[in-house]
């Protein structure tokens, strides 16, 4: 399958999205040639600001700049967003302005630069937040879709794109609804529920999972809040075994939305695959990086394999 | 009283309107019947932060009720000038002169921090006419004042931006991240006013933290910076005039105040930082406050 950057795409989908949109402004903090804000820095220096390892301040100058009437992106590492954490919460979420947190080198996609770089808690982080959305984009025509769609959707929005170039898996025809995941494959004894780079990875199980004789659906659900609740049931329903698959952690992510809405509306057997609750290492490779701590695709379809079982005990 | 200016250039004396006896007489006695609104409002909800409301009477008065370009009927107005009350937690005050300049009925602050209202504990720009930021949590104003500053550039908008800050507020890290941001912009829409009363929660502010000098900080941040007297209304009348003025980069006004201004026992307290006076207390104060007005 052909790989794609993710970010690069976010930030030429940014700088097409502002010609159509004068509204749109960016702030970054001395990352834009990591995060790819740099093509709309090109085209519209006028409503872009690179205002240095200010990460906590960027955040409120986006603030402002949505008070007074733009659509800010904001961006950094997702990890430095959690400095401002408070910000994002008070000024952000509470006072309900029209802001886009953009964190980039989601997970352990920056495998190189190490722990210090890796993020396990972002989105357990974000979704706690009452009128936060938080989204994740599985490939580069998700995330240019999800451009034009995060900045018309009024209120908050939580960002997170991976480092990494990755499979391409959508067409042209591809749509990004908030708030909807997408069966990407029809199956019947197991749901494989994904979001970002570990989508792909679940279409690779399936198919092995497949010869088996286990029949897995797979879906994209890259609106982790609101999260899809009345897919999850349906599933829950039909194959009683589900796996979550995400580079974050296992706890208060994707796999921490869907294990809350089975446990009150349809419970079922769940096995989540993610970063475990460890701080990680150093890698040459992001790819044996997510092996190495358990996201493998054979360790989806063991946990698929689990989990079925568990069903017909 | 004088104004000590520290600028890197001359500010002309004709620039700064003389502001009438009348008008100080005036407004003078406004801040001190916002006094009397705020202890009032902080005594029947038992809750409130006396001190730092009270040392920033003559600021808020000045801005709310002369300098500002705002309009009770339109507090959406675009080209509104905005406030934001960094230190929100003066936001009794606050309430108290929005009300008396017409932006909500004076009946309502009576509700204030009660469920349903439109007064929250802190500023809630969502709830309260006239509350341009939602407030109340340390060091935003200087960074959110910058990118409504940017906004309206973008947007070719005619409006400047004030922000209240406290001298406590000035330990925190991202106001001075703002302030860099704003010099590097060259924000002279931007204008901060720092409420220094020398206290904060847990005593005074140099023992703390020292946050001295403030001006020279300012200063290196390459803001106009001067210092006034903060509970002086002709002083912070000509400050905000003299900011106004300045085009070429954003302004500091160091207003030297005294914490819980007004009222013998409250002044330069920290006790007096986050408590509600009692029913002595409250008449004690509301007297002496009246005493002052009759005095003007």
């Amino acid at each position: 399958m052909k790989k794609v950057s993710i970010r690069k795409a976010y930030g030429q989908a940014l700088a097409d999205y502002g010609a159509e949109n004068p509204d749109v402004a960016v702030v970054v903090a001395d990352v834009s040639s990591s995060v790819q804000t740099k093509f709309f820095a090109e085209r519209f220096p006028e409503r872009f600001f690179n205002v240095g390892i200010t990460e906590q301040a960027m955040v409120d100058v986006a603030v402002g700049l949505a008070l007074g009437g733009m659509v800010p992106f904001a961006n950094t590492f997702a990890v430095l967003f959690l400095r401002a954490a408070e910000q994002i919460r008070t000024c952000v979420a509470y006072a309900k302005t029209d802001v886009k947190i953009v964190g980039s080198y989601s997970g352990l996609s920056n495998f190189k630069d190490g722990p210090t770089h890796h993020v396990e808690c972002d989105t357990a982080v974000m979704r706690s937040m009452p009128n936060m959305t938080v989204v994740e984009a599985a490939d580069a025509v998700e995330v240019r879709k999800m451009v034009p769609v995060i900045a018309e959707h009024k209120g908050p929005v939580y960002l997170r794109i991976s480092r990494t170039d990755a499979p391409l898996l959508f067409d042209e025809s591809y749509e990004v609804k908030i708030g909807k995941g997408v069966v990407l494959r029809d199956g019947s004894d197991v749901a494989l529920i994904a979001s970002g780079v570990m989508v792909s990875r679940c279409l690779e199980a399936a198919e092995k999972l497949s010869k088996e004789g286990i029949e897995a659906y797979v879906v994209n659900m890259s609106t982790i809040k609101p999260l899809d609740v009345e897919l999850v049931s349906k599933l829950a329903r039909e194959t009683g075994a589900l796996v979550t698959a995400e580079d974050h952690s296992i706890i208060g992510g994707l796999g921490g939305a869907v294990a809350e809405a089975l446990g009150e509306r349809t419970p079922a057997n769940l096995e989540r695959i993610g970063i475990p609750d460890t701080f990680t290492e150093t890698s040459l490779n992001y790819d044996e990086l997510l092996d190495h701590y358990g996201m493998g695709v054979d360790d989806i379809v063991n946990a698929a394999r689990r989990t079925a079982k568990r069903r017909d005990k | 009283m004088f104004i000590f200016i520290i600028l890197n250039f001359n500010v002309r004396e004709n620039n700064v309107t003389y502001h009438s006896e009348r008008l100080i007489r005036e407004l003078d006695e406004i801040a001190q019947n916002l006094r009397i609104d705020a202890l009032e409002m902080i005594y029947r909800r038992k809750a409130g932060h006396p001190g730092g409301s009270l040392s920033a009477a003559e600021i808020i008065t000045a801005l709310i009720f002369h300098h500002l370009k705002i309009d009770p009927n339109k507090p959406d107005w675009e080209e509104r000038d905005r406030f934001i009350l960094s230190k929100g937690h003066a936001c009794s005050l606050l309430y108290a002169a929005l009300a008396r300049r017409g932006f909500f009925p004076r009946e309502e602050l009576q509700t204030w921090g009660h469920i349903g209202s439109r007064l929250q504990g802190h500023p809630d720009r969502l709830k309260t006419p006239g509350i341009d930021m939602t407030t109340g949590m340390e060091g935003h104003g200087v960074a959110v004042g910058s990118g409504l500053c940017l906004a309206a550039r973008i947007k070719n908008l005619k409006y400047d931006v004030y922000v209240l800050v406290g001298d406590g507020e000035c330990q925190c890290g991202v106001l001075w991240e703002g302030a860099m941001i704003a010099s590097k912009y060259r924000l002279s829409e931007l204008t901060v006013i720092v409420d220094h009363n020398h206290v904060q929660l847990d005593g005074p502010v140099h023992e703390i933290l020292p946050v001295d000098s403030l001006a020279d900080k300012w200063r290196a941040f390459n803001f106009a910076t001067f210092e006034i007297d903060g509970n002086n209304m002709r002083e912070v009348l000509d400050a905000l005039d003299m900011a106004k003025e300045i085009r070429s980069k954003p302004t500091a006004i160091i207003a030297h105040t005294t914490k819980g201004k007004g009222v013998s026992f409250m002044e330069n307290k920290a006790a007096w930082h986050g408590r509600p006076p009692n029913d002595e207390e409250f008449a004690q104060a509301v007297s002496e406050l009246k005493r002052r007005i009759s005095k003007q």
